[in-house]
Formats: C-alpha cells, sequence, structure tokens
C-alpha cells in the first residue's frame, strides 16, 4: 500500500458520516426536549415573566451554530498560521508535516458560507439578535412622535461608528477574501516545489508568510471583536483579541498534534518520530499556559479594578448556576490537567498521553468559547445538554471530512523541501 | 567529579561524528569512557555514552511547588491573618490578587533552586581547581578520557584502541 498520499478510506468516511448522524439525532432530540419544555419549562417560564422576552429553542440552537462556526474557524486559521510560523521561522523540524495544518485551511471556504448562513438565521429571522447592536431600536434618541426612545441606548449608538451591519459585514468579507487567498497562494506555491525542486518557492513562502502574520495578527483581533466580544456589546476588555488568539492557538495545535498523531498510528509519515512528537507536545504544554496566562490577565485586573461595567462580564458567568460549573471546569482541564499531564519529557514523547491531552485541551477550548458567548447571547436559558453535543458532532464531522478530503488530493510529506533533511536528523 | 591522583589516557578528535563513532568503537572493546569532552553540545553522544537521564527536572518541580506553598502561606497569613487590611474592598484572602507574587516566587525558587542543585552536583565552587584534559576543548578539539585504573586492559592495548577509532593524539595526562 502507497503510504505516500492519504488514502481517505470508505471505513474513515463511513466513520464520519456516523459521527454526523448520531449529531444530527442528538440536535433533534434537544430540540424536542426544549419544545415539550423537559427541565426548562420552568426556566423559560420565569425568563419570560422577568424580561418579557420569549425563548425560544431556536435561539440556543443558533447560538451553539455560532459558537462552533467560530471555534472551527479558528482551528482552520491556525493552521495556516502555524503553517506561516514555521516558514517564517524557516525552521527544519516540522517539515514532513507542514501540509497537515495547512490542509486545516480547506475549512475556510465552507466556514465562511455557514458563518454568513448562521448570521442570518441568528439575527433576522426573529424578534431576537444574537448581536444586541442590530436592534435597531437602540440608536434612535427621539421616536417618530417626538418622545423620547425608551430603548435609546447612548453607549451602543456611541459605537455605531464601528458596530454597524455595513461595515462589519465588509471587514467579515475582506477577512475571509485575504485569509483564503493566502492560503490559496501558499498552497499553490508550497505544492509547486514538489515539481521544479526550486529553493525560490521556500523563498518566497518566507515573505508571503511574513506578511500573512501580520495581517493575521490584526485580523484575527479585529475579528474577535466582531464575532465574539460585540455579543456583550457594553463590555469590552482590551486583551481580547489575544485572549482569542490563545484559544484558537491551542486548540489549532492540539489539532495539529492529533491529527499527526492519527496518521501515524495509521502507517503514514515514517519520519516522524518521538522528537518531532516532543515538539509538538511542548506546542501544546506552552501554549496552556500561554492562555491561562492571557485569560487570568483578562480576569485579575477586572477583578481587582472592580469597574461595574467591566466586572458585569464575570458576575454573570460566576453567580450563575449554569455557567459558574463550566468557569471552574474550563480553567480545570485547559490548565492544570495539561500543565500537570505534559510537563514531563516522557508524557510529550508517548503518544498516549499526548493524545488524552489533546482531546480534552479541545474540548476545553470549545467550553472556552461556550463561555464567551452563551451567557451574553442567551442569559439564563443557556444550558449545556444534547445540542451542544450534537451541533459539536455535525461541525467536528463535516471538518474532519473536508480537512480529510483535501489532505487525500496530493503527497503527504514535501518532497523538495530545503529542510527535509534536517528534520530527519531531528534530535531533542 | 574527578577524583585525585588520577592518570588518564586521553584521544584527541577534531570531528563530532568522528568523536561519537569512536565512543561507539571503543565502548564496544570493552573499555570504560571516563568522560567525553566537548567544545560543545554534541547530539546523540549522551545516548552514546549511557548516561542516565537527568533528575533536575524533578528538583525544579519540587522546588517550584515549594515557591506555590511559601508564596501562598506567606501571603495568607500576611494579609489575612496577622494583619487583616482591607485593599480595594476585596476580603482579607483575595486569591486571585495573590497569583501573581505566588508565580513570581514559584519561578524564582524553581530557577534558583534547579541552579543551586545543578552547582552542587556538578561540584562547581568557587576557588575550584581547573582540571583540563587538554586546553583546546575550550576551543575546537574534542577529547575521550579514559581512566586507566578503572580498566582492567593494559595501556598499549588501550593507545591502540583509541588509534584505531581515529584519534588525531594520544596522550596521557596526569592530575597530582
Amino acid at each position: 500500500m502507497n503510504k505516500e498520499v492519504f488514502i481517505f478510506t470508505p471505513g474513515a468516511k463511513k466513520n464520519i458520516a456516523i459521527l454526523a448522524i448520531t449529531g444530527l439525532v442528538l440536535v433533534i432530540l434537544g430540540i424536542i426536549l426544549m419544545m415539550l419544555g423537559g427541565g426548562h419549562a420552568e426556566t423559560a417560564g420565569a425568563a419570560h415573566e422577568i424580561s418579557g422576552h420569549d425563548f425560544h429553542w431556536s435561539q440556543r440552537l443558533y447560538t451553539d451554530l455560532w459558537i462552533n462556526n467560530i471555534y472551527f474557524i479558528g482551528l482552520g486559521l491556525i493552521g495556516i498560521f502555524f503553517f506561516a510560523v514555521q516558514y517564517a521561522a524557516q525552521a527544519g523540524w516540522s517539515a514532513p508535516l507542514l501540509r497537515i495544518p495547512l490542509a486545516f485551511g480547506y475549512w475556510l471556504p465552507y466556514a465562511f458560507v455557514v458563518l454568513v448562513i448562521v448570521f442570518i438565521l441568528a439575527n433576522f429571522t426573529g424578534h431576537w439578535h444574537l448581536f444586541h447592536w442590530l436592534d435597531q431600536s437602540l440608536y434612535a434618541e427621539t421616536l417618530s412622535d417626538g418622545s423620547a426612545n425608551p430603548h435609546y441606548d447612548p453607549i451602543i449608538a456611541g459605537k455605531r461608528p464601528f458596530l454597524n451591519l455595513g461595515f462589519y459585514t465588509i471587514r467579515t468579507i475582506i477577512f475571509f477574501v485575504v485569509w483564503i487567498g493566502f492560503f490559496i497562494v501558499m498552497k499553490k506555491e508550497h505544492y509547486a516545489e514538489d515539481v521544479d525542486g526550486k529553493i525560490s518557492h521556500w523563498k518566497r513562502l518566507i515573505t508571503m508568510s511574513a506578511i500573512f502574520i501580520i495581517f493575521f495578527a490584526l485580523s484575527s483581533a479585529v475579528a474577535s471583536w466582531d464575532w465574539v466580544m460585540s455579543i456583550d456589546t457594553h463590555w469590552y476588555s482590551t486583551i481580547f483579541g489575544w485572549y482569542i488568539f490563545a484559544s484558537w492557538f491551542v486548540s489549532g495545535l492540539a489539532a495539529i498534534t492529533l491529527m499527526v498523531t492519527f496518521l501515524r498510528e495509521n502507517g503514514y509519515l515514517p519520519m516522524i518520530n518521538e522528537n518531532h512528537l516532543h515538539d509538538l507536545g511542548k506546542y501544546v504544554f506552552a501554549f496552556s499556559i500561554f492562555w491561562t496566562y492571557i485569560w487570568f490577565s483578562q480576569f485579575m485586573l477586572i477583578y481587582y479594578a472592580n469597574i461595574p461595567e467591566e466586572s458585569v462580564y464575570f458576575v454573570e458567568r460566576l453567580s450563575s448556576d449554569i455557567y459558574a460549573p463550566v468557569f471552574y471546569l474550563n480553567f480545570m482541564i485547559n490548565f492544570f490537567f495539561p500543565f500537570l499531564v505534559l510537563m514531563t519529557r516522557d508524557a510529550k514523547r508517548h503518544g498516549v498521553f499526548l493524545k488524552i491531552v489533546c482531546i480534552v485541551v479541545l474540548f476545553g477550548h470549545w467550553l472556552d468559547f461556550y463561555l464567551m458567548v452563551t451567557p451574553g447571547a442567551l442569559q439564563e436559558n443557556g444550558g449545556f445538554g444534547f445540542l451542544e453535543i450534537g451541533t459539536i458532532m455535525i461541525y467536528l464531522a463535516a471538518f474532519l471530512f473536508i480537512i480529510l478530503n483535501g489532505l487525500s488530493k496530493s503527497a503527504l510529506v514535501p518532497k523538495n523541501h530545503p529542510m527535509m533533511q534536517e528534520s530527519l536528523y531531528h534530535h531533542i | 567529579m574527578m577524583e585525585r591522583n588520577k592518570n588518564f589516557i586521553i584521544g584527541v578528535y577534531s570531528d563530532p561524528d568522528q568523536v561519537k563513532n569512536a565512543a561507539k568503537a571503543i565502548i564496544k572493546s570493552g573499555i570504560r569512557i571516563h568522560e567525553v569532552y566537548t567544545p560543545f553540545p554534541i547530539h546523540g553522544i549522551e545516548d552514546v555514552l549511557g548516561y542516565k537521564k537527568t533528575r533536575l527536572p524533578i528538583v525544579a518541580f519540587l522546588f517550584g511547588v515549594t515557591g506555590t506553598f511559601l508564596a501562598l502561606f506567606m501571603q495568607v497569613w500576611m494579609l489575612g491573618i496577622d494583619w487583616p487590611m482591607i485593599i480595594g474592598g476585596k476580603d482579607h484572602i483575595a486569591l486571585p490578587a495573590f497569583i501573581p507574587v505566588t508565580f513570581e516566587l514559584t519561578v524564582l525558587l524553581s530557577a534558583l533552586g534547579m541552579v543551586g542543585t545543578f552547582m552542587v552536583i556538578s561540584d562547581l565552587k568557587p576557588y575550584k581547581k581547573l582540571r583540563l584534559m587538554d586546553i583546546r576543548i575550550t576551543d575546537d578539539k574534542h577529547v575521550i578520557a579514559i581512566d586507566i585504573a578503572a580498566n582492567s586492559m593494559r595501556v598499549k592495548d588501550i593507545q591502540s584502541v583509541l588509534k584505531d577509532s581515529g584519534a588525531d593524539e594520544i596522550n596521557e595526562k596526569n592530575f597530582e
């Protein structure tokens, strides 16, 4: 069997289909349970009385879809970012595994389409808006009859030059066009090296990567304000761009590591040995700590300054029966677990520990995004159940199908990469 | 650690790969190598010499844990028990506010403890008399040192093994 090209076997496709169908069943089950009001009837009823807003199960579905969108866009983006970082740093060790993170980028065009659909569904199909600032009644100081507008919100009105639908749409489109453009151009340049083996491809990729990293640094920060932070429209945090990046990066690294171990177990990538795994493990270990650092920086400054309009963000999460357990769990499994398990050299060099940690970290950072989005979007109507697990499974199946399909198109390992020899003798 | 009054046979090499292969050949012929001295780290030489993995990380961890608890104890006791003060309307024991100090002390004790332990186990101390097998190991030569007393083989045989392994020079070194 030729192990140079990844073969997307019917068996693997079947497993992914099973994953997707199970997810769909869980989603339907979750919806039925919510329609019957199982467990949530009282909460929803109470919410209705208090806030005067109708809670419909579709709101929770759209919120979950949005979380998954952001999360998986992150994985796709980090794939390209990791690829670019390796080139910009002229790294040698990663040469044989470069195409795995690059393949994550295949997800982005699909992600864009889904993002647009979910954005429309979540904001324009009912009176509910996932993004509070899309509520047009907030902006006018006076109503048409000259009386004061009871819904007028001076803070949100002040953010209008930035947070308005037109500019928002333009930003999102620009980001995706540039990201996908870089993905296509870099992929082409990278694969062209296989054919003619010229060093110029490698040199040009270094330049492209450097430009991409700069654009990524700016765009990922702005995207995080747009897609996540603006859900809590009144609230802002200046470290938020870094926070989202850290969460994306560590989950992307875990996904890359998991993918590499998975391919290795199936007999691909014979040149990847425990030294390469060690480096990937160090990445996951280090950036779990980096995420914790950013997360804590945000939390502690807000905690210590105790300014009401800032601390409301954490009050919402910590005083809620639904979110407080997730809040602590998030910190436990995203910091203590990888920190203590991956601390030793041996744990990073053996696939089993690495795999367990990567799976936990991937789930943990999904919870991180859940905590960023749900409390702001659903307030007391949120929850964690079949609907959340089901939507994760559907997205995961789609993501895996698309990137594995992309990966199977050409050789797994670059043929003429100038650093290949160095990587074969990589030793740490 | 070097003991006093020892006689060594040293082979001098100029190429890092050569010294690695030479060490393999010497060990294969049944000679115990005292130590290999190189001007820069040679990857994989520790595997050839059969060195055990360093336990320094365990030391670092233990010192780090000590730092964590010391820092927490210090702050909780000072600000929470011995002289409670209200700062910024927080509880006396405001755990999140204690974390930066805890982090710093963890890192500090971990680093200092590791350096100190390393100096002790490597016998690095002030006024230590330097014993160089060959002055050129600080420049561009690699040296394999063999302790004569630790080997039952005759000096002549050891010398011929060193010669076969590709040594540029074979010298003897005596420390008073």
